[in-house]
């Protein structure tokens, strides 16, 4: 188990404390709650909004949406062409993020992209990849395959037999969806729900590369914290907005994890 | 849990708790360094790493020969497009044959520094910096004292006074636009017009970099406001973005090719730098708002390859390093001297922006109460 330790320990433990440690330390690492106190500011407070608001809408569009597509596969020939290429699909893409996404999507909807200039012409250069809602957009590019690979477990888990047995004892369709399928279904889904948020509240690489003005996530906060050579000294308020997201995603895990705690039961 | 696993674990945090408050920077290094380094100035050592001239080292031919046997130059952030650098490094690796590794082009002055901080110690550490004065003053106890031997051409208020750090270019804030895509702007205002709609880009982000920031003081001067008040450089750009004129896109030599930034805020001597992409390229330095910033040099006081450093800064502030720096558009900090001595490249300087008004530049005081109001209010306005 050493080598586990190590790992985790080097990885996540020693960063986790120095952020946590480093918040509450200012510039001559004295203790102090400014920089805390400074994530009460309205611009620092939008910011969380911000990253909220687009992680939960590239959430909830990315769990409707992949959950469909798991349903399909989940339903159809356990060996089909189809089942394999959405998996391995799924496997790839959800991992698809960062500079290489967004270059995608800019190059291909961005101002100048191809699309763009065939559809619009050269003149337009439409900024909206360029925004928050942009963002959803290419967020939900890996959160889709991230839901595929997270729910069908989940909807491997329910047995034929449900079904028949519902047919059986007289019950319809929607019966069977609404008192077996879906209070089973209910608490994995939210969990990968959450899972998804999560991930989208700390992805860094591809908003960094769409957005360049204005700052407006929190990951995105931090970089200016760290890299502006304009407002200099404000590393350890970077580590604040490092330690707020820390509780915010902490607090998202718990919730996931009580809830893998509940689904699991209906899963053995 | 067993007992022994949770009190490894415990023991683990608490270890790597103490680490880190001991690995924490101490807080006052800034001056016992300084002093020292001030005091042994001009001791006449023998070591490239002490050296504060090329007297020093016993004369240029040592510290070419110093440097010669380094082989190697670490810099850093210095795109190649950006007031020639390009043609500089060329310039000096082919004089000296000195391998010069070019890291991170894209990076700002504060990544600068967080490279000099974070390479500490190893050899791919930056040897010399060229950043904002806002960088260079806050990060003194990193630089390593020289004067070059044109120094006296320098103006006291230009250079930091045992040469831990001295300004090396300079240029306006100008308005860059494609005369062949949009119609030519008179002045900024001119900006607000539908004609420009989601055409009008920023080098930048003003609260990241300083190249944004000189941008919104020019607009904030050229509609009424001044160096101490910022806020209708912002006001101008809130108004930009809800006219639809504003591009959040990141202004680069690429953008501007492809078309994507018709109009560009930007340094004069950058703005030269995509004529060459785009012939009809022309740049306004708007009357009697002509906002000017100088960057500096400063030596790495743990540069791998201290000679090559020194050689590196002899080479820059050299008739042939400010002509090169000059033919980048760029207002070389030799200038005048060169101008009155009679070597300086008239074709040159006959390419530079004409100005029309006198040239202002922000104090550091002016600059803290601008970026006191950016950082709160900057992105509410264009959000």
């Amino acid at each position: 188990m050493l080598p586990f330790f190590a790992y985790v320990g080097i990885f996540l433990i020693i960063p986790t404390l120095v952020v946590v440690i480093a918040a509450f330390l200012d510039g001559a690492n004295r203790p102090t709650l400014a920089n805390v106190s400074e994530l009460a500011e309205p611009y620092i407070a939008k910011t969380f909004w911000n990253s909220i608001w687009v992680s939960a809408v590239s959430a909830v569009i990315g769990a409707v949406l992949g959950a469909l597509l798991a349903y399909v596969v989940a339903t159809g020939d356990p060996d089909g062409l189809v089942r394999t290429t959405v998996s391995s699909a799924s496997g790839v893409l959800a991992q698809f993020g960062g500079v290489t996404l967004a270059f995608a999507f800019i190059a291909s909807v961005g101002p100048a992209g191809l699309l763009t200039t065939w559809i619009l012409g050269a003149e337009a250069a439409p900024t909206w990849l360029l925004s928050l809602k942009g963002l959803v957009l290419v967020y939900t590019y890996f959160q889709i395959p991230l839901m595929v690979l997270v729910f069908l477990p989940a909807l491997d888990g329910i047995r034929p037999q449900w079904r028949e047995a519902t047919e059986t004892l007289g019950g319809t369709a929607w019966d069977y969806w609404r008192h077996v399928a879906v209070p089973i279904l209910t608490a994995p889904f939210l969990g990968a729900l959450l899972l998804l948020f999560a991930n989208a509240f700390s992805a860094y690489a591809t908003a960094a590369a769409l957005i360049t003005q204005g700052a407006p996530i929190a990951p995105l906060q931090i970089r200016t914290a760290f890299s502006s050579e304009v407002l200099l000294g404000r590393e350890n308020i970077g580590k604040a907005l490092a330690l707020g997201m820390v509780i915010v995603v902490a607090i998202v895990m718990t919730l996931n994890s009580m809830l893998q705690k509940r689904s699991s039961r209906w899963l053995r | 849990m067993t007992t022994t696993r949770r009190a490894l674990l415990s023991s683990i945090a608490v270890g790597a708790a103490l680490l880190i408050s001991a690995c924490s920077p101490p807080s006052n290094e800034s001056s016992t360094s300084n002093s020292s380094a001030a005091a042994g100035g001009g001791a006449g050592s023998s070591d490239p790493k002490t050296a504060t001239s090329a007297k020093d080292l016993g004369g240029m031919d040592a510290l070419v020969a110093a440097a010669k046997k380094e082989g190697q130059l670490n810099v850093i952030a210095l795109p190649p497009d950006w007031a020639n650098y390009g043609e500089i490094i060329k310039a000096f690796g082919a004089k000296y044959g000195i391998k010069v590794n070019s890291a991170q082009p894209d990076g700002t002055s504060q990544d600068e520094v967080n490279a000099v901080k974070s390479l500490k110690g190893t050899d791919r550490a930056p040897d010399v910096l060229d950043i904002g004065m806002a960088v260079a003053l806050a990060n003194t106890a990193l630089f390593a004292p020289y004067q070059s031997e044109k120094w006296a051409d320098i103006t006291d208020a230009q250079k930091e006074s045992t040469g831990l750090w001295v300004q090396d270019y300079g240029g306006y804030m100008s308005v860059g636009y494609d005369s062949a895509k949009v119609p030519a702007p008179t002045s900024v205002a001119d900006l607000l017009k539908p004609a420009y709609k989601g055409r009008v880009a920023l080098n930048g982000d003003p609260t990241q970099a300083n190249a944004a920031l000189h941008g919104v003081l020019m607009a904030s001067v050229a509609s009424g406001g001044s160096l101490d008040d910022i806020s209708k450089g912002v006001d101008f750009f809130k108004q930009l973005k809800a006219a639809g004129n504003f591009n959040p896109v990141q202004a680069s030599s690429a953008t501007v090719k492809n078309g994507t930034t018709p109009v560009v805020f930007d340094w004069d001597y950058l703005q030269l730098g995509h004529v060459k992409d785009v012939p009809s390229w022309k740049v306004l330095l708007p009357a009697n708002a002509v906002i000017g910033g100088y960057y500096a040099q400063a030596i790495n006081k743990d540069a791998p390859h201290p000679a090559a450093a020194r050689l590196w800064q002899e080479f820059l502030y050299s008739d042939e390093g400010q002509t090169l720096w000059l033919k980048g558009g760029a207002r070389p900090v030799r200038m005048e001297a060169m101008t009155k001595a009679g070597t300086i490249d008239k074709a040159a300087s006959a390419m530079l922006p004409a100005v029309s008004g006198t040239p202002q530049f922000p104090t550091q005081a002016q600059l803290a109460k601008a970026k006191g109001m950016l950082a709160t209010d900057w992105a509410k306005a264009i959000g």
